[in-house]
């Protein structure tokens, strides 16, 4: 999905350096799971191999394949920098999706999975797609509302609640 | 015939009412999935899996298959439509559906795909019938290196046969490993890589990690490219129906050979998605009218979906048979049998009869009931399409959110879907293909312990895995299949050369 093209205006994230980053945390994690193998045995034991063994084997080679992609670009560095991973401009929206979404979670953990459903799609619809205020409302009350049912009511699937539904006896 | 005799008790139990509801439900909840942006058969499956605890596991697996079934045929509905793939395995069908819904021909070409589909999957659901116990029986003299030499060709065959390039095929794989190894060591019961974090003993749930990186990562791509639907009508009557199904037996000869490539990608686990570029690709080689592909010829539709049908499908013969999944729905699909206490492999057909061919006779009818569904609700389906994203995108992620939260009832699993959303994003736009770090994860557990039986027959020996001639053609078979790709650079830089040389 990453395509040559001219930088634009307002700059952009060059996909090499990425590429780089995301081969040396594969390093990092493949030693990770060389260390830990280690420290619970990665070799021969009496009744067989230890519990590291396998893990060993798949860390070494992780950190192998990151060295050597993170490797790899580094030697193709100049040849490799038209490629653009995203612009800022393309990356706005995915900021506008993430950052919500990561409130989102915390809300969950604070006021419980459903009000804090209905503030999400609410802020989403509002900011993003300048709705008024009724349609948000039906759409943002109505989705919650359902689930409610769906999930507290007749699979009887118990969901993360909060002040608000403890309120009403739940 | 004893299997016919078993298919026919596998009716009983697949017309049962309750399995009916149960299957007409999983289309309609499929279609809808399949239509939808962010949500695919993998994570709708994972999402809903929590949910099938409380049901019988056979009427449980009825529903998944078809919410399979049904995400299969509504991934060719946006593409006709919208030329947007509902699903990757959709990509090859906008190529000519899309052109052909706008000169006005979407009927056509929708009652193309959905028949293409349907026939790609009867012709895979019969190998399954006539295959899978043939299979099974043999795979029941299976020790753990075979078990092991089974699993490696599968994942050679990811770095070998992939369109990804081969390092980031085995990164991801490797990190899928990784991620599965965290937790407690089932063998010995030793705790690894949870650095005293009473969170990670559990492990990484694949479950999560589906939603998040096939759920949220889509999501995430999605709000980047941005999505504007230009829809075209797609209203379907029975005239053009018929129509159209009189035109179809002409290109008996391309749908063949989808089904063919098909079913061996499906089996092999190259998977859906590449079966159906490929077979694109050969019905345009193979055609008389090559320049008619791309402006929209009706074979460019009824190739793709017939192979991405085909492959779908028979990714359930070695996930039945042998317990490895040839998709990464059928990996889901998995993970809900060991969830509900059922080993897939070959036992299962010995132990669980009426199990496996109540699943095999409901992919019959399922299917049948799913072609009806979707010839009759087209116009239905694309009018949700018009409900603008910036409702969409949200209500995904609450979705997705719930899922995450009942696999274990865990606020950790929802942030780790989370940082599994980025990671799919980043992944996608990077080029690391996600199956195989998914596959990595389901089977990771059961790779490692045949691993170490193995290794306990043999004393620490690799020669096991070349001890006798099924074990040691299936394992130099995977290594030819991996190092293709280095073998092919190779001789692909020898070629090149040699005409610079002259030239010099």
């Amino acid at each position: 999905m990453t395509e040559e093209r001219e930088t634009p205006a307002g700059g952009s994230v060059p996909t090499r350096w990425l590429e780089v980053a995301v081969g040396l945390m594969f390093v990092v994690v493949g030693l990770v799971v060389v260390v830990d193998s280690n420290r619970v045995g990665a070799s021969w034991g009496d009744d067989g191999p230890k519990s590291g063994y396998f893990p060993n084997i798949i860390g070494w080679i992780l950190a192998g394949s990151g060295a050597w992609i993170a490797g790899q670009t580094i030697h193709r560095w100049k040849r490799l920098a038209g490629q653009v991973f995203v612009t800022y401009a393309d990356f706005k929206p995915v900021l506008a999706m993430v950052l919500p979404t990561i409130g989102y979670v915390i809300l969950i953990k604070v006021i419980g999975i459903y009000v804090a459903s209905a503030v999400f799609i609410a802020g989403f619809m509002l900011v993003q797609g300048k709705y008024k205020w009724l349609p948000t409302l039906c759409v943002s009350l109505g989705v919650p509302g359902v689930l409610f049912a769906l999930f507290e009511i007749w699979f009887l699937v118990p969901l993360p609640k909060g002040p608000l539904e403890r309120m009403l006896g739940y | 015939m004893e299997d016919i005799g078993n298919l026919m008790q596998g009716f009983v139990v697949a017309l049962a009412w309750k399995n009916l509801a149960f299957m007409l439900l999983g289309i309609l909840l499929g279609v809808l999935i399949g239509v939808l942006p962010g949500l695919g058969g993998a994570n709708g499956v994972a999402i809903l899996l929590p949910l099938t605890f409380t049901i019988p596991p056979t009427s449980a697996i009825i529903m998944l298959s078809c919410i399979y079934w049904g995400a299969l045929f509504g991934g060719a509905i946006t593409s006709i439509l919208f030329n947007i793939p509902g699903e990757p395995w959709s990509v090859a069908t906008t190529f000519d559906g899309y052109p052909m819904a706008q000169k006005g021909r979407a009927g056509e070409a929708l009652t193309a795909a959905f028949t293409s589909s349907f026939v790609g999957a009867l012709f895979a659901i019969i190998l399954i019938t006539f295959l899978a116990p043939l299979v099974a029986r043999f795979a029941l003299k299976f020790g753990p290196p075979e078990f092991f030499a089974i699993q490696l060709l599968t994942f050679c065959n990811f770095v070998g046969m992939g369109r990804e390039p081969p390092l980031k095929t085995i990164a991801s794989m490797m990190l899928g490993f990784a991620l599965a190894a965290v937790g407690i060591d089932t063998v010995t019961g030793t705790l690894r890589m949870t650095f005293g974090s009473p969170t990670l003993l559990q492990g990484f749930d694949f479950l999560v990690a589906v939603i998040g990186l096939f759920g949220l990562g889509e999501i995430f791509l999605t709000m980047e490219e941005g999505l504007s639907f230009k829809r075209k009508s797609g209203k379907i009557d029975a005239k053009v129906v018929l129509r159209t199904w009189a035109e179809l037996p002409r290109y008996w000869l391309t749908s063949l050979r989808a089904c063919l490539v098909g079913c061996w990608m499906g089996i092999t686990p190259g998977g859906a998605t590449p079966a159906s570029f490929m077979s694109y690709g050969m019905a345009r080689r193979f055609s008389k009218n090559k320049e008619q592909f791309g402006e929209g010829h009706i074979e460019g539709v009824v190739a793709p979906e017939t192979a991405a049908h085909a492959a779908g499908t028979s990714a359930l013969l070695p996930m039945l048979t042998l317990g490895i999944p040839g998709s990464p729905t059928a990996a889901v699909l998995l993970g809900g049998l060991l969830i509900w206490g059922l080993q897939p492999g070959p036992l299962l057909f010995v132990e669980k009869k009426e199990f496996v061919w109540g699943l095999i006779a409901s992919m019959y009818v399922g299917n049948v009931v799913g072609l009806i569904i979707v010839l009759t609700t087209v116009p239905w389906w694309a009018a949700i399409l018009r409900i603008p994203f910036s409702i969409i995108a949200p209500v995904i992620v609450v979705i997705c959110a719930i899922g995450a939260y009942t696999v274990h009832n865990n606020m950790f699993d929802v942030a780790m879907m989370l940082v599994f959303g980025v990671v799919g994003y980043v992944f996608k736009k990077l080029k690391y293909p996600l199956a195989p770090l998914l596959l990595a994860l389901v089977l990771g557990d059961m790779a490692e312990t045949a691993f170490r039986q193995s290794m306990l027959l043999s004393g620490g020996s690799l020669g096991i895995f070349w001890s006798n001639p099924l074990v040691g053609s299936i394992v130099t078979l995977a290594l030819v299949i991996l190092c293709w790709p280095a073998v092919g650079k190779v001789l692909g830089r020898m070629r090149s050369r040699e005409p610079q040389a002259q030239n010099a």
